[in-house]
């Protein structure tokens, strides 16, 4: 996709506001510029037009000129060019802006249109939104309310459909919910590239539906469940559990993959319910992958580790820090550091900070997957570039730890500092770990926490707040959704403290602070500060790590080619 | 699949009269049912690979279309007008004889296999009334006593095949 430098305005007067807009924007997009709200279902920024509701009829018009001659017909009246209003409205979804193209969208007409148009959805549609899942989320909820009748003229019969299809493992189908608006069929075709939706039978039979024998299963699924205006299509694992209206919404970003899509973590008393996308259209548009909604399960996973460990028995944090503390000075000259690719850009950075006063060899582990193409990048770290940008590594990770494992066996190492990152499955064996005292900081148990020396629980990316650096080396951050499970501390704090216990100084935890010291030591980050980051992410200059192999295949908004990562840039 | 190799001639014939293959979805579809009857799953995954589509597409042109059959029917298919003219005359009485003579029910391969009676919409033959069409004949005027007289050819026809 090549876009175009500088599109080509073109005024037109919506409500009698004249707004510019690039030419062929159509008029939902164009109202919305000009603070004009026209009610929509089957319209969808990023999918096609199909213009099915008519639920965003409006009136049109354009300049009258002379059909002879071309010359302007003036209005005596007005002094300005006559308007040729057409008698009857059009859909504003599939009509594009043109030079002087005029819209009314509150005539008594159009007010006409959409009561009639509400009043057909509203027929079949089950009026039970108190047990509906999608109450407070509806579209057709909103838009009855503003644009309905308030009252029904049906005394017939409704339709009886099945409630309670499973379209797939994830996606579960309310038939007699459905509007027929087709969003997630064209999301199925066009952005998951997997073409099992349609709609059988016809007219007020027609049924959404999986081809017999196909499911809904691609890693994409939950996305129709955003797109669908209506409670037709829930998620299985959200439906019934939580009314939205109670959740909190805290912006995060999706750590499963370099791709960074952001997203909006649903909580409510310290517990997530669900995540869902948030637009990014220079990242994830308005999707993001089924794997990454499932993140939030590691909060309240039976392994989380719980209480910080010395030699097996529970200790507090002080006495794991003092512990670390002086295995650091025992082993001094052969301490060596294990950082992560999924640690946040301050955590990398205070990593780096442990490793410069240990005077500590630093590696980071690889993960690699098969990318997708669209939102899951080959790179499962999420911030394999945040390391770079801090300096803490200088070239791309290995999936193994080879040098360390040579280290160990020749005995230059005795002390590990993990963090994060199980040693075991990054290539130690047994009785390498055996061989060395590890200082392990982690959520989750595993190998490496079991043969760990001193074990530091740590928090999990909806516990904190920091920044990861994506594929397009774009910073963007993530924020505290939920309060820190018990037992566990701030990565920051425990890698702040493990400083000062080995001997350096005393640096801040808290971010407001610490971006202060790391604009000033890392100059990739300059002038920015966490707080002043845009919620979108910022673009950070590539070119100190173009000549680098990044593993990442092309996916939605990501060329490969390092000229191109940094495309778009804000100058 | 298995279609005949004239079948498949006009299919390949067909499919570059349209812009894009896709437009030639009801034409096949046609086409495959003049042959086989009705339409199989096997037929809708089959003219979807042909003109490169998902099999979803072609099944909702099959549900869409109730003169897409999706269930095998007799070797004859009676189809009984029951619209105004055909209705006032005794075009219910003409199908119902037509169903005892066969034993069988609206929409259904009677047991001996040989037709499906089914009531259909105009025929455009108003002025003879009640009117069926039995496969591509058009037959008149036809009453309770016709009926069993067709009824009576259709199982004669069949016993010279036995």
């Amino acid at each position: 996709m090549i876009a175009p430098a500088k599109p080509e305005l073109v005024t037109v007067n919506i409500d009698g506001r004249e707004v510019a807009v690039p030419k062929g924007t159509n008029v939902i997009e164009a109202a919305r510029q000009a603070g004009v709200d026209v009610p929509h279902f089957c319209y969808h920024s990023k999918l096609s037009v199909v213009g099915n509701c008519r639920m965003c009829l409006v009136e049109m018009g354009l300049p009258t000129v002379d059909p002879a001659t071309k010359a302007p017909v003036m209005d005596p009246a007005t002094g300005k060019q006559k308007i040729n209003w057409i008698p009857r409205p059009q859909i504003g979804c599939a009509t594009n802006a043109t030079p002087g193209l005029h819209i009314r969208t509150q005539t008594p007409q159009v007010k006409d249109c959409r009561e009639g148009v509400m009043e057909f959805l509203l027929i079949n549609h089950p009026l039970d939104c108190p047990i509906c899942d999608q109450a407070g989320e509806c579209k057709l909820q909103e838009q009855s309310t503003g644009y309905g009748r308030g009252y029904s003229r049906f005394i017939e019969q409704k339709n009886v459909k099945p409630k309670r299809t499973l379209l797939g493992p994830r996606v579960m189908l309310d038939d007699e919910r459905c509007i027929l608006c087709s969003r997630c069929i064209r999301f199925s075709n066009e952005i998951a590239k997997d073409d099992v939706l349609g709609f059988i039978d016809r007219g007020s039979y027609s049924t959404l539906a999986c081809y017999p024998g196909k499911k809904l299963e691609n890693n994409y699924s939950l996305n129709t469940v955003d797109i669908c205006p209506v409670g037709a299509l829930t998620s299985t694992d959200f439906r019934f559990k939580m009314r939205v209206w109670f959740l909190k919404q805290t912006n995060s970003l999706d750590t499963e993959s370099s791709v960074g899509a952001n997203t909006v973590v649903w909580s409510r008393e310290g517990a997530i319910y669900r995540i869902t996308p948030r637009q990014n259209d220079g990242v994830n548009d308005t999707w993001m992958a089924d794997s990454g909604r499932e993140l939030y399960k590691q909060v309240a996973a039976a392994d989380r580790l719980a209480a910080a460990k010395v030699s097996g028995a529970d200790s507090t944090l002080d006495a794991a820090i003092t512990a670390a503390g002086d295995l650091f000075k025992s082993s001094a000259g052969a301490v060596a550091v294990v950082g992560s690719g999924r640690s946040s850009v301050e955590e990398q950075f205070l990593t780096r900070k442990l490793a410069t006063v240990l005077q500590a060899p630093v590696s980071l582990v690889s993960r690699v997957g098969k990318g997708d193409g669209i939102l899951v990048s080959a790179d499962r770290n999420p911030n394999v570039r945040g390391a770079l940008v801090t300096g803490l590594i200088n070239a791309l990770p290995a999936p193994k730890l080879t040098d360390l494992a040579v280290a160990i066996d020749a005995g230059k190492v005795r002390t590990v500092v993990a963090v994060g990152e199980d040693l075991a499955a990054a290539g130690l064996t047994a009785a390498q770990l055996a061989k060395i005292a590890i200082v392990y900081l982690g959520t989750h148990a595993n190998t490496t926490s079991a043969a760990a020396r001193i074990v530091l629980p740590s928090l999990t990316v909806f516990e904190k707040n920091g920044t990861l650096v994506n594929q397009q080396f774009r910073l963007q951050k993530f924020q505290q959704a939920v309060p820190a499970a018990i037992g566990t501390t701030d990565d920051l704090v425990i890698l702040s403290r493990l400083v000062a216990a080995a001997g350096g100084p005393t640096l801040p935890v808290d971010l407001t602070a610490l971006w202060k010291v790391l604009a000033a030591e890392v100059s990739a980050l300059g002038p920015m500060s966490f707080a002043s980051l845009p919620e979108t992410g910022l673009l950070l200059d590539a070119t100190p790590w173009a000549a680098l192999p990044f593993i990442e295949g092309e996916s939605l908004h990501y060329q490969p080619s390092s000229a191109k990562a940094t495309e778009g840039r804000p100058a | 699949m298995n279609l005949t190799p004239a079948t498949l001639a006009r299919i390949d014939e067909v499919i570059p009269h349209y812009p894009t293959k896709r437009s030639a979805t009801l034409p096949l579809l046609h086409l495959i049912q003049e042959e086989a009857g009705f339409i199989s799953p096997e037929a809708i995954e089959w003219v979807a690979a042909k003109l490169e589509l998902q099999p979803i597409n072609v099944y909702e042109v099959v549900t869409f279309y109730p003169m897409f059959r999706q269930k095998p029917i007799g070797r004859r298919h009676i189809k009984v007008c029951r619209t105004l003219s055909c209705a006032l005359l005794g075009g219910y009485k003409t199908c119902a004889t037509f169903e005892k003579e066969f034993d069988t029910h609206l929409g259904e391969v009677s047991p001996d296999g040989e037709v499906t009676v089914e009531f259909v919409e105009c025929l455009a033959s108003c002025g003879t009334a009640p009117v069926v069409m039995i496969d591509d004949e058009l037959h008149e005027k036809v009453d309770a006593a016709k009926a069993k007289q067709l009824s009576d050819q259709i199982k004669v026809e069949a016993k010279a095949r036995k």
